[in-house]
């Protein structure tokens, strides 16, 4: 501020020439145009970086709310014994003999009968052309019944079945009778078809409850597949990297803010820690794959092996938040338990880190939220591809068993080549999104409501 | 302390999972990206139908398949490779080395690799040659090789639109890429005459098929090295650009590419399987033979691959874009009866 401090001169040889406070001089008139600028600089950057926020998530809504709803179509089914039961013995393993290829032509009749006897006039010929409106997932729907309920074979039962994606994209506008003009597996007669059963209420399109509970299905059906398998290999993953990295982290930091000595070895640490947090993820990824995988022979694509990379990209962060929180708790405190006749460790325990907790879990749970959403090491660990196929059947199996995790499904979603993979894949990441959301809410709300300052 | 307790807790979660790694109860596939779609068809399908739980199919690509695969023999490995190339001599050695002498070689069908550009842009019908003359590096003209000068199709053959030569092409590491410069580039080098030129001007023949198969670098040709959806977003922003696809992924997005036709045929399911088209290519999984038996479920996934319900012409591969084999029952005996690879050669 070296302005401020200027005199003006004294004209020579009679009185100071005057300055009013209320005229302003041409410095003073520059200096306020040059903050004034700064002012408009600062709000361009701002409205920047607004358009581009609204731009993305207007964009995610846009194409990810398609995902949460899916058509369905009715139709009763007649679970005939001939086909189903040969023997009619009702022997749960001549039921299984049966595969889902043998449950086509069910489907065929069901929904021959169904147009027939709502009188619809329909240019395909019969219940194999029509099929091309079903989800090639209904005969193993209808199969998993079955199996289920033996006894009902025989009877006619109402279901309601997934329509296949094409069906559903002519439902969401994403496929129109132009863009099917060359398209081997659909054609206009068959969206005649669809008009006429919307209108009845046969086609409906309704919430997808399968796209959040569901698992991973094939690229025959991306109508079938949901992100619940993966959700729960992400859930596996974030339970490794809690267990692992909160009291690693925690224990690291508390010896090296209260009980290390300050020397070179020290300073080399605390160095390297923050080096560590700039680490690419990537890095991690091949760490992991060298060290997990083929040194220690951890099994691939397991959820375990996800976490404990995620653990070692995770500890950084939460070792410099957590030395931070204690360095704010003021000397006052330690000094005064050491006083009353405390131990180092009494005080580091009984004073200090409970002060310092809510600094501590808001900044654990960033850094579980950065891990929820990286993708980049899980690559190269086995977890793209048709990994999320099935739940796990307890916990250890969900921590062993190949699984993916969210952002790796919905990396996977994004490449395959039905377009309606495409508005899964942004589906996805509306989930991920509402989870990163939440973790960072609370972590704002423990530190709103439990943190100290002095 | 709770610290304590969450430690020890996950230090006995790690230990236990230390020893149960060696177990596996699924089958483990990687491999090819062309594969991959129809694996996890028939995966999916294994796992409905069957007790066994769903086979796990990664992606990665023919070569990082294969390398997995050579790896070695136990649980930790492995169980099938996927490939949309046949396996190398040097990888056979390689997987000898580490101990992986049986292995299986099954064939599940054909993949035609088509020619696709935007929708609403030009149509094309292309020979062999005309993608030699537009994307090899060099020319040979009169008995010199000279960089090649073209940038619009109609400087390559008058016949074809006045459009920039921008062509999109599967990256090194995939399986792709070895069938685009052998049936594509060299097949259009010796249609035009300039290999046996380059074997009449002294070349010898390893040099003339480098030669032949060497694509210009100066960006008119473009390495994809993701996968087809990468190749569908340059063309949606590069409204000039050509791209190679596999026929199932062009089949999925009819609405946005239009195909191009090589030597004069249309690439479709029928004049892929009858050979009228001359660009496809076999698609193949191997099995390490070791862990039939020791993996449950691996024999019967290999059969019920290439059963006639799953991999025949009216299965739901087909359906998907796979070409079927015609010769899918001498693949069916052959995995029945684990036939190796040095054993039916």
């Amino acid at each position: 501020m070296t302005d401020a401090t200027v005199t003006q001169p004294a004209a020579p040889g009679g009185a100071p020439k005057k300055t009013s406070l209320l005229k302003l001089d041409q410095r003073t008139r520059r200096r306020n145009a040059a903050e004034k600028r700064f002012k408009i600089y600062g709000m361009i950057a701002v409205g920047i970086g607004l358009v581009f926020l609204v731009a993305l998530l207007s964009a995610i809504i846009v194409n990810g709310t398609n995902a949460f709803t899916q058509t369905f179509v009715t139709m009763n089914v007649t679970l005939n014994e001939d086909v189903l039961d040969k023997n009619g013995n009702r022997n749960p393993a001549d039921i299984k003999k049966v595969s889902t290829f043998g449950y086509a032509p069910l489907i065929n009749s069901a929904l021959e009968n169904k147009v027939e006897s709502l009188g619809i006039e329909t240019l395909l010929e019969d219940g194999g052309d029509m099929r091309a409106i079903m989800s090639a997932s209904a005969a193993a729907q209808l199969r998993d019944y079955v199996l289920g309920n033996p006894d009902q074979i025989g009877e006619t039962i109402e279901f309601r079945f997934l329509a296949s994606s094409r069906v559903d994209g002519y439902l969401k506008g994403r496929v129109t009778r132009e863009s099917i003009a060359r398209d081997r597996n659909i054609s206009s007669a068959h969206l005649l078809l669809i008009d006429d059963l919307k209108e009845l209420g046969v086609v409906e399109r309704v919430f997808n409850w399968g796209f959040i509970t569901g698992t991973d299905a094939s690229e025959a059906r991306p109508e079938q597949a949901g992100i619940g398998a993966s959700m729960i290999g992400s859930f596996f993953m974030m339970l490794v990297v809690l267990c692992l990295s909160l009291p690693i982290g925690v224990a690291a930091s508390i010896y090296l803010e209260e009980f290390a000595p300050q020397n070179r070895f020290t300073d080399i640490i605390e160095v390297n820690i923050s080096n560590l947090a700039a680490v690419p993820s990537i890095v991690f990824g091949i760490l992991g794959l060298a060290a997990f995988i083929q040194f220690a022979h951890l099994p691939q694509s397991a959820p375990l092996v996800g976490g404990l990379v995620l653990t070692l990209m995770t500890l950084p962060t939460i070792i410099i938040s957590t030395r931070a929180s204690l360095k704010s708790v003021p000397q006052s405190i330690r000094d005064a338990a050491l006083g009353v006749g405390a131990s180092k460790m009494q005080s580091v325990f009984h004073h200090v880190l409970p002060l310092a907790m809510p600094g501590i879990l808001t900044g654990t749970i960033i850094g579980l939220a950065q891990a929820l959403g990286e993708t980049a090491p899980l690559l190269l660990i086995g977890m793209v591809g048709f990994i999320a196929s099935e739940y796990p059947n307890g916990i250890q199996e969900g921590f062993l068993d190949p699984n993916s995790a969210m952002p790796a499904q919905i990396f996977e979603w994004a490449k395959r080549a039905d377009p309606a993979y495409y508005e899964r894949a942004w589906g996805g990441i509306i989930i991920l999104l509402l989870f990163l959301m939440t973790m960072n809410l609370i972590a704002i709300l423990l530190r709103r409501r439990f943190e100290r300052r002095w | 302390m709770s610290f304590v307790k969450l430690t020890a807790s996950a230090l006995a979660i790690a230990a236990v999972s230390a020893t149960a790694a060696s177990a596996r109860d699924q089958v483990q596939v990687a491999g090819s990206s062309t594969v991959l779609p129809y694996a996890s068809i028939v995966a999916e399908a294994f796992g409905e139908n069957f007790e066994f739980p769903t086979p796990v199919v990664e992606s990665g690509g023919s070569s990082a398949g294969l390398k997995r695969f050579c790896e070695g023999v136990g649980a930790n490995t492995i169980d099938i490779a996927n490939a949309s190339r046949a396996i190398r001599e040097r990888e056979v050695q390689i997987c000898a080395e580490n101990g992986v002498t049986d292995i299986i070689e099954v064939r599940i069908g054909y993949d035609g690799i088509v020619f696709a550009s935007d929708v609403n842009g030009n149509s094309f019908e292309f020979t062999q040659e005309d993608w030699y003359k537009a994307l090899a590096a060099e020319h040979f003209i009169d008995g010199q090789l000279v960089p090649n000068q073209f940038t619009t199709w109609d400087q390559v053959r008058a016949d074809l639109p006045n459009q920039e030569i921008q062509a999109f092409v599967p990256g090194t590491k995939h399986g792709t890429r070895e069938v685009f410069e052998e049936k594509v580039i060299l097949q259009g080098c010796e249609d035009g005459g300039f290999f046996q030129a380059m074997l009449d001007s002294g070349v010898d023949e390893d040099t003339a098929e480098e030669k032949c198969m060497s694509l210009r670098t100066d960006g008119r040709s473009v390495d994809i090295d993701g996968d087809y959806t990468e190749t569908l977003a340059r063309i949606d922003a590069n409204k000039d650009g050509i791209g190679v696809f596999g026929l199932s992924f062009y089949e999925n997005n009819t609405n946005k590419l239009q195909v191009a036709t090589m030597a004069g045929v249309e690439p479709t399911v029928a004049t892929i399987s009858s050979g009228e088209y001359p660009v496809s290519r076999p698609l193949y999984f191997y099995i390490k033979k070791a862990h039939i038996g020791v993996i449950p479920g691996l024999k019967e996934f290999a059969e019920f691959f290439v059963a006639d319900e799953i991999a025949g012409p009216d299965g739901p591969l087909a359906q998907y874009g796979l070409v079927s084999d015609p010769e899918l029952g001498q693949t069916q005996t052959m995995v029945s009866d684990e036939d190796t690879i040095g054993t039916n050669m």
